[in-house]
């Protein structure tokens, strides 16, 4: 699908500091994902990363001068939408039996 | 642009499978309210999966690419269409009585089996990674509800929230590998990135290619439970209900080493060089860590699935190998381990009674004096998974080792045969413990099983035979089937 997209009112920003900016809230997500012991903030990490990837999709859309990789990023949001649902369902039904969002006290099933 | 968005009839027929059980799927969840009677679900999601497996074959008669290059029918896909649809058939008789005595049979426990399947189907017939990414989703998050079916059930609510946090986490690091290998190669069909990474003309940098494989391979092995990405299977598949931990081990595992298949194969074709060793590394840390871990444990379902790791582990061995050989032999080592897999976790639905209480290996000393025919069905389960001839699993072990070793890959196949040998005892335990034991507290008084269970066990038991008395049967198909390696 060729088609001119406007052109960006700031593109004096290079392409690299898109993916840059990408990759930092990529690894802020993981270190969120990994450090955090609230199964809330957990899942906002989740979130984080998902919209990171976003905005690699929009900037590389951007640069090649494409609408798939906007299109894409709707699918993720779509996606990422339905997870919350569930996520959050799934959070809920965990405090109700257990009165607690800490990662470390959800540990019934071990060795 | 197009001029005529409308599908085409044969763009209709190549996804139908998975058309027919989205409708009927939506419609089980606008019955459930009306409907008393929640038995009539059972047969109507029986017929409908049989109805998916029709179309499937009927879709195959049409092979060739739908909706723009999306969506690609050929033997591969419907293999892996009819294995996860025959995984959905097995689960849904296993599950009607497990749900009516734990009180919680529902529409839409089967209307979101059936999505799950939509969701396998999907990522069996993917020929995009927008596709493969969406086909994942709809399963994942399917089986997220069922992990937590029964939501008053604390190890149920855990099972879930573990598998829903790391899931979605390893869903996002296969996103950045699309996202990154779209911005290399300008496309996110299969078919082109192989084209574009295989032209003279690339010229972007091999290593960013690389780390997009890599980034993928993260998410993939998270779904095929493969090391270091393991770590989730035991928690839950022994919280989970346990025809769910059936379904979980085997569908989705299936239709994710299809899309992992397809992927590697075919878009990153030209790379291969670059991940076989990657593959070759995580198939040793996987069997090693499935069976080492496998060996202290006590409760039957963790037991299984550490085994079902061991297993991820043993089909990443001929994925390695990277041969249309290897490929096959996957096809036939993931259709048995269906059967054995389902069986033996059909027969602990069985054994473990309402609540649960029964998942400890102790508990089923005696059972071969009380239930034999019950106690004989899981030692084929179990001589299979182990790997004994005049059952499945053995040819699948054989065609597996065979295809590395034709692959130069001795090392890989020795240790994986020392791993094998291993396993053997952590299988035979519960063969002693069956046989060798008075009856306990927990064999004695058991009611019979109820007919739909015992068709599942006999029907994966007969499976499991027949195809280790003549594997020809499926390995014919397999080969006609398979997915041609492009040089």
């Amino acid at each position: 699908m060729d088609f001119t997209l406007p052109p960006l009112p700031i593109a004096a920003i290079p392409m690299s500091a898109y993916l840059i900016l990408s990759a930092i809230l990529f690894g802020l997500g993981i270190c969120g994902f990994l450090f955090r012991r609230n199964l809330i903030t957990v899942f906002m990490s989740i979130e984080l990363m998902l919209n990171a990837v976003n905005l690699s999709f929009v900037a590389f859309s951007h640069q090649m001068k494409q609408a798939d990789g906007q299109i894409y990023s709707f699918f993720v949001m779509v996606v990422a939408a339905a997870e919350a649902a569930v996520g959050l369902a799934i959070i809920l039904t965990v405090f109700k039996n257990r009165e607690t969002l800490e990662v470390d006290e959800v540990d019934n099933l071990k060795l | 642009m197009p001029a005529n968005l409308w599908p085409s009839s044969t763009d209709l027929l190549r996804f139908g499978p998975e058309i027919l059980l989205t409708l009927i799927g939506t419609l089980f969840m606008v019955l459930e309210p009306l409907l008393d009677g929640k038995r009539i679900f059972r047969t109507l999601s029986i017929l409908t999966l049989l109805g998916a497996a029709g179309v499937t074959l009927a879709a195959h008669d049409a092979p060739g690419l739908s909706f723009s290059n999306m969506v690609i029918v050929d033997g591969f896909a419907t293999f892996f269409r009819l294995l996860v649809l025959g995984v959905a058939i097995l689960t849904v008789f296993l599950s009607g009585d497990y749900l009516e005595k734990e009180g919680h049979e529902t529409g839409e426990f089967y209307a979101l089996v059936l999505f799950s399947v939509v969701g396998q189907c999907i990522m069996a017939c993917a020929n995009e990674l927008i596709m493969v990414f969406v086909g994942i989703e709809i399963s994942s998050i399917a089986s997220y509800i069922l992990t937590g079916y029964l939501r008053d059930d604390k190890r149920n609510n855990e099972a879930a929230i573990k598998y829903f946090l790391l899931g979605s986490f390893a869903t996002a690091f296969l996103l950045y590998g699309v996202a990154w290998i779209y911005g290399l190669t300008g496309s996110t069909n299969l078919t082109d990135i192989r084209t574009v990474l295989s032209s003279p003309n690339f010229t972007n940098s091999a290593s960013l290619v690389g780390m997009s494989a890599a980034l993928m391979f993260v998410g993939f092995a998270f779904k095929v439970s493969a090391a270091p990405f393991q770590s989730w299977a035991p928690d839950v598949y022994q919280g989970a209900p346990s025809p769910v931990s059936a379904f979980m081990s085997a569908g989705p595992k299936a239709a994710a080493f299809a899309v992992f298949i397809r992927v590697f194969l075919t878009a990153y074709g030209p790379i291969s060089d670059t991940w076989t060793p990657l593959v070759a590394m995580a198939a040793l840390a996987t069997m090693t860590i499935g069976n080492f871990a496998a060996l202290r444990q006590t409760n039957i379902k963790r037991l299984l699935a550490y085994s079902s790791i061991a297993h991820a582990g043993y089909v990443l061995v001929a994925i390695a190998a990277h041969s249309t050989v290897g490929t096959q032999a996957v096809m036939f080592y993931l259709a048995s381990y269906v059967f054995m897999n389902v069986g033996a976790f059909a027969v602990v639905t069985y054994f473990a009674r309402k609540g649960e209480q029964y998942v400890s290996i102790d508990d089923l000393s005696g059972l071969a004096v009380r239930q034999p025919a019950m106690a004989a069905m899981l030692t084929i389960f179990m001589l299979s998974l182990i790997g004994v001839p005049l059952t499945a699993g053995f040819f699948g072990k054989f065609y597996i080792f065979k295809a590395a070793l034709d692959a130069n890959l001795v090392w890989l196949t020795i240790l994986g045969l020392l791993n094998s040998a291993v396993a053997a005892y952590y299988y035979l335990r519960i063969l002693v413990v069956m046989y060798m034991r008075e009856p306990g507290e927990a064999t004695n008084n058991m009611d019979e099983a109820p007919f739909a269970l015992r068709v599942t066990v006999w029907a994966s038991a007969l499976a499991t035979l027949v195809l280790g008395v003549m594997p020809g049967l499926l390995l014919d198909v397999a080969g006609r089937w398979v997915l041609a390696i492009a040089r």
